[in-house]
C-alpha cells in the first residue's frame, strides 16, 4: 500500500533532525495560526499564490530562496562546527552518514532552490519593466515554473523528515548514486526535486526569451536594451540549452535506479564516465547562468550611482555573449583528473584560461564607469566593490586550476571548494544581496534601512575572507574535501578559524533578516514617492514604486540606450498623456498551484515506490493542465478610467513639484507639423 | 495569452510565414529527392560504390529543403532569428556530441584495459 514508506522511515533515534523537526513544527504551527488569526489566507491565495503578475511571482522566487539560505547555511555552520571539533581522537558530533547527508543537500540547496530562485526571482522583478512590457509572454506558465520549484523545495525539504537525502555529494556521481551502493531513497529524492524544479527552469527560460525578444518597448532594439535584460536573455539561452542536459542525465540515473539498466553502473557495459561527462555538460554553463545576471545587475547598480552611462556598453554586450558561448567548451575542466589525455586536458585548460578573458574585460568596464563618476556609497555599491575585489581572487584561483597539471595537486581538495565558494559567494551572492537592496523600492514602494544593510554587507565580506582563506591554505596542506574526520591535528586550527568566519557570516544574515525587519517598521519613512529613489537610467525607474499590476499606463517609446535619463535630462521623463487606453491583463489562476502540488505528490510517491499515488499525482498534473486548455476566461480589460485614477493619484505629489509635463493632444501635433 | 496584446508593433513580419505556393513546392522538392534516394539503389543505374555517398547527399539536401520551405530559415529581416536560433543549436549539438565523443574515446583509450587480453601469439 505505502511502498517503502514505513513509520521507521522518520529518523527518531536522531535527536538533531527530531530537534529540527521539532522547531519546523511548532515555527510552522505559529506561521500557519497567525496567518489564520489575521484572516489572511483568502488575501493570500487571490492575491499571491494564484497571481501571474510577474512582480508577485519574482517577490515570491526571492522570498523562497532567502528561507532556503537559511536552511543551506544551517548545513554549511553544522559542517564548519563538524570539522573543527573532529580531529585526530575526537569524532565530533555527526555521524558519517550524516554529514555526507549535509554536506549533499548544502550544494544541493545553494545552487538549485536559493540560487537559482533567487536569480529567476530578479529577473521576473525586472526584465518587463526595464523592457516596458506590462507581463511576461506567458503569464500563466510564469506560475507555474514557480510552483513547480516550490515542489521541489517541498520535495528536498521533506527528504530531513522521512526517510534520508542522498549522501553521494551534491551531483550524485555512480557508481555511489547506483542502487548497489545507494539502496536507500536519498538518491531518489535528489533525482525527483531536481527533475521538478529542473522542468520549472527550462520553462521560464523558454518564458524569458520569448519575453524579451518578442516584447521590447517600441524602439527598444536589441542594441538598446538594459545590460540586465542583455544578460538575463544571454542566461535564459543558457538555461534552454543546458538544462535539457540536466534533466537526461538525471533521467538515465534514474531508469538505471528504477528499471534496472546499466547506463551508469560498473557492469553490464555501463559507463559512469559518461554521467560525469553529461553532468558537467550542464554543470560548467550553469555557474555562468548564475553569473550573469549577477554581472548585468552590477552593472546597472555602478552605472546608476556613479551618475554615469556604463562605460563600453557595447563590449560588455559582446563579453556577455562570449561568456555565453565558451561556456559550453570547457566542462571538462571538472575531470581533468578522470584520465584524459594530454590533448584533451589541454585545450580544456586553455578554454578556461580563455573564458576568463571577458570577464576580465567586464570589471575594467565596471572600474572605468567608477572612474571620474561621483559614486555614491550605498549599500547596492559596497556590494559591487566587494564582489570586484572577492571575484578577483576567486577568478585567479580559477585560473590557477585550469592549468591541469596544477589541477591534480588541487583537484577534490579544499582549495576547489574555497575557489568556488570565492565566486558563487563573491560573485552570486553578493550580486543578489545588491540587487535585493538595489530593486526592492521597486517592488515595494519603500528603501530598504541603510545602516543594517551596512552591517549586513561587512560582516558577510570579512565572514568570507575569514572562513575561505584558511580553506585555501588546507587545500595546498592537502586537506581533501568532504572529510567527517582526520587525523592530523595541524589542521584544526586552520578550521576553527574557518568556523570563526562563518558565525561572522551568521551575523550577516541576521542582520539581513534586522534590515528587513527595520524597513518593514520605518517603511512610511524610507517611502520612494517619485519611482525614482536612486536616479535611475533605465525604463523600471520611469513608472511608480511599486509598480502598479499594469506597470507602464503608457508604453514608452525608446529611441536610445537609457531612454529615462535622457528624458529626465530633457523634462518630459513624468509625462501626462492626454488620454488614456483600455489595458489588456491576464487573470489570476489556481492551475500552477495545483499542478506543483500535484508535482509533489507524483514526486513522493516515485521516492517511495508508491505506484497508484504516482498515478494519481500525474493524473492530477495533466488533469489540471487540461482544466486550464479548456478555460476560456483566461484575460480581461483594465478600463481606461481606472487607469486615469491610478496615474493621477501617482502624478499629483509629483506635480506639486513641477516634475509633470502633459503632453500635446495629437491632433495638435499634426497641425504643427 | 497576454503577449497578443502586447506586439501590435510587431506585425508585419509575415514572412516568417509560409505561402501555400512555398509549401508545395518544399513538398515537391521533398518528393523528388527521396525519390532520387530510393533511385539510386533500386535503379541500378548507379555504381555499387557511389551509392553511400549517393544517399547522404540527397538526405542532406532533403534536410536543407525542409528547413528553408517548413521550418522558414532565411536570410531575410522576418527569418534572421529562426536561422540564428537554429545555428546557434546546431553548435551547442555539435559541440555536446563531438565533445562527448572525443572525451569518452580518449579516456577509454588512457584508462580502460583491454577487454580481451593481448596474448603474443608467438
Amino acid at each position: 500500500m505505502f511502498g517503502k514508506l514505513t513509520l521507521s522511515a522518520i529518523p527518531f533515534d536522531q535527536p538533531i533532525i527530531m530537534g529540527t523537526l521539532l522547531m519546523v513544527m511548532l515555527g510552522g504551527a505559529a506561521l500557519l495560526g497567525f496567518v489564520t488569526y489575521q484572516r489572511k489566507w483568502a488575501y493570500l491565495w487571490s492575491e499571491w499564490f494564484t497571481t501571474v503578475d510577474h512582480k508577485k511571482i519574482g517577490v515570491m522566487y526571492i522570498i523562497m530562496a532567502l528561507v532556503m539560505l537559511l536552511r543551506g547555511f544551517a548545513d554549511a555552520i553544522m559542517m564548519r562546527t563538524q570539522q573543527a571539533m573532529a580531529s585526530a581522537d575526537a569524532a565530533g558530533y555527526l555521524p558519517p552518514h550524516h554529514f555526507d547527508q549535509v554536506f549533499t543537500a548544502h550544494g544541493d540547496i545553494m545552487i538549485f532552490f536559493m540560487a537559482m530562485p533567487f536569480i529567476t526571482g530578479l529577473m521576473n522583478l525586472v526584465v518587463p519593466l526595464q523592457i516596458g512590457a506590462r507581463d511576461v509572454a506567458y503569464p500563466f506558465l510564469n506560475s507555474l515554473s514557480f510552483w513547480l520549484t516550490a515542489g521541489g523545495v517541498v520535495l528536498i525539504m521533506a527528504s530531513l523528515f522521512i526517510g534520508d537525502f542522498a549522501a553521494t555529494g551534491w551531483l550524485a556521481y555512480p557508481p555511489l548514486s547506483e542502487l548497489k551502493y545507494s539502496p536507500t531513497v536519498g538518491v531518489d529524492y535528489y533525482i525527483w526535486s531536481l527533475q521538478l524544479s529542473g522542468l520549472g527552469t527550462t520553462l521560464s527560460g523558454i518564458n524569458f526569451i520569448v519575453t524579451i525578444l518578442k516584447m521590447r518597448a517600441p524602439g527598444m532594439t536589441l542594441m538598446k536594451m538594459p545590460v540586465f535584460t542583455w544578460t538575463a536573455l544571454v542566461t535564459n539561452i543558457l538555461i534552454v540549452a543546458a538544462f535539457p542536459v540536466l534533466t537526461v542525465a538525471l533521467a538515465l540515473l534514474g531508469a538505471d535506479r528504477y528499471l534496472g539498466m546499466h547506463f551508469f553502473t560498473n557492469d553490464a557495459g555501463g559507463n559512469a564516465m559518461m554521467y560525469v561527462n553529461l553532468i558537467w555538460i550542464w554543470g560548467h554553463p550553469e555557474v555562468y547562468i548564475l553569473i550573469l545576471p549577477c554581472f548585468g545587475a552590477y552593472s546597472e547598480i555602478i552605472a546608476t550611482f556613479s551618475g554615469k552611462p556604463l562605460f563600453g556598453y557595447k563590449s560588455m554586450v559582446y563579453a556577455t555573449a562570449a561568456i555565453g558561448v565558451l561556456s559550453f567548451l570547457v566542462w571538462l575542466h571538472h575531470f581533468f583528473t578522470m584520465g584524459s589525455g594530454a590533448s584533451v586536458n589541454a585545450f580544456f585548460g586553455i578554454m578556461t584560461m580563455i573564458i576568463s578573458v571577458p570577464t576580465g574585460v567586464k570589471l575594467f568596464n565596471w572600474l572605468f564607469t567608477m572612474y571620474r563618476g561621483r559614486v555614491r556609497f550605498t549599500v547596492p555599491v559596497l556590494w559591487t566593490i566587494g564582489f570586484m575585489v572577492t571575484f578577483v581572487i576567486g577568478g585567479v584561483t580559477g585560473v590557477l586550476m585550469a592549468v591541469p597539471g596544477a589541477d591534480f595537486v588541487l583537484h577534490n581538495s579544499l582549495f576547489l571548494i574555497a575557489h568556488f565558494h570565492n565566486t558563487i559567494i563573491g560573485g552570486v551572492v553578493f550580486g543578489c544581496l545588491a540587487a535585493m537592496n538595489y530593486w526592492f523600492p521597486k517592488a515595494f514602494g519603500f528603501k530598504l534601512a541603510e545602516r543594517w544593510g551596512k552591517a549586513s554587507f561587512w560582516c558577510w565580506l570579512v565572514g568570507f575572507y575569514v572562513a575561505f582563506m584558511p580553506l585555501y591554505i588546507l587545500g595546498l596542506k592537502g586537506m581533501t574535501r568532504r572529510m567527517n574526520h582526520y587525523a592530523n591535528p595541524d589542521w584544526q586550527p586552520y578550521l576553527i578559524v574557518a568556523l570563526i568566519g562563518a558565525v561572522i557570516i551568521l551575523f550577516g544574515i541576521f542582520f539581513t533578516v534586522l534590515q528587513l525587519y527595520v524597513s518593514v517598521r520605518d517603511r512610511v519613512t524610507l517611502r520612494d514617492p517619485s519611482g525614482d529613489p536612486w536616479g535611475g537610467r533605465t525604463l523600471e525607474w520611469s513608472t511608480s514604486s511599486p509598480a502598479p499590476f499594469y506597470n507602464f499606463a503608457v508604453l514608452p517609446q525608446v529611441r536610445q540606450l537609457d531612454q529615462f535619463w535622457t528624458d529626465k535630462q530633457d523634462g518630459v521623463a513624468y509625462m501626462r498623456p492626454n488620454r488614456y487606453e483600455d489595458i489588456h491583463m491576464p487573470r489570476n489562476t489556481g492551475v500552477g498551484v495545483f499542478m506543483g502540488l500535484f508535482g509533489v505528490v507524483l514526486g513522493f510517491a516515485l521516492v517511495w515506490h508508491i505506484w497508484w499515488m504516482a498515478a494519481l499525482g500525474l493524473a492530477g498534473m495533466v488533469g489540471s493542465f487540461l482544466v486550464r486548455v479548456y478555460d476560456r476566461d483566461i484575460d480581461y480589460w483594465v478600463p481606461a478610467a481606472e487607469v486615469e485614477r491610478i496615474e493621477r493619484a501617482r502624478l499629483a505629489p509629483l506635480q506639486k513639484v513641477g516634475l509633470v509635463t502633459v503632453a500635446v493632444p495629437a491632433d495638435d501635433e499634426q497641425k504643427a507639423a | 495569452m497576454a503577449a497578443s496584446s502586447h506586439v501590435s508593433h510587431d506585425h508585419g513580419h509575415d514572412d516568417a510565414h509560409g505561402s501555400l505556393k512555398s509549401y508545395v513546392v518544399g513538398f515537391g522538392l521533398s518528393i523528388l529527392l527521396t525519390l532520387a534516394s530510393f533511385g539510386t539503389v533500386m535503379s541500378g543505374v548507379v555504381p555499387h560504390h557511389l551509392m553511400m555517398p549517393g544517399i547522404v547527399l540527397f538526405a542532406v539536401a532533403q534536410l536543407l529543403v525542409q528547413l528553408v520551405f517548413f521550418l522558414h530559415m532565411g536570410t531575410s529581416p522576418g527569418k534572421r532569428g529562426n536561422l540564428t536560433i537554429m545555428l546557434f543549436t546546431m553548435l551547442i549539438l555539435a559541440i555536446v556530441v563531438v565533445g562527448s565523443l572525443w572525451v569518452l574515446h580518449n579516456m577509454n583509450a588512457n584508462m580502460m584495459h583491454p577487454t580481451f587480453p593481448q596474448v603474443p601469439t608467438e
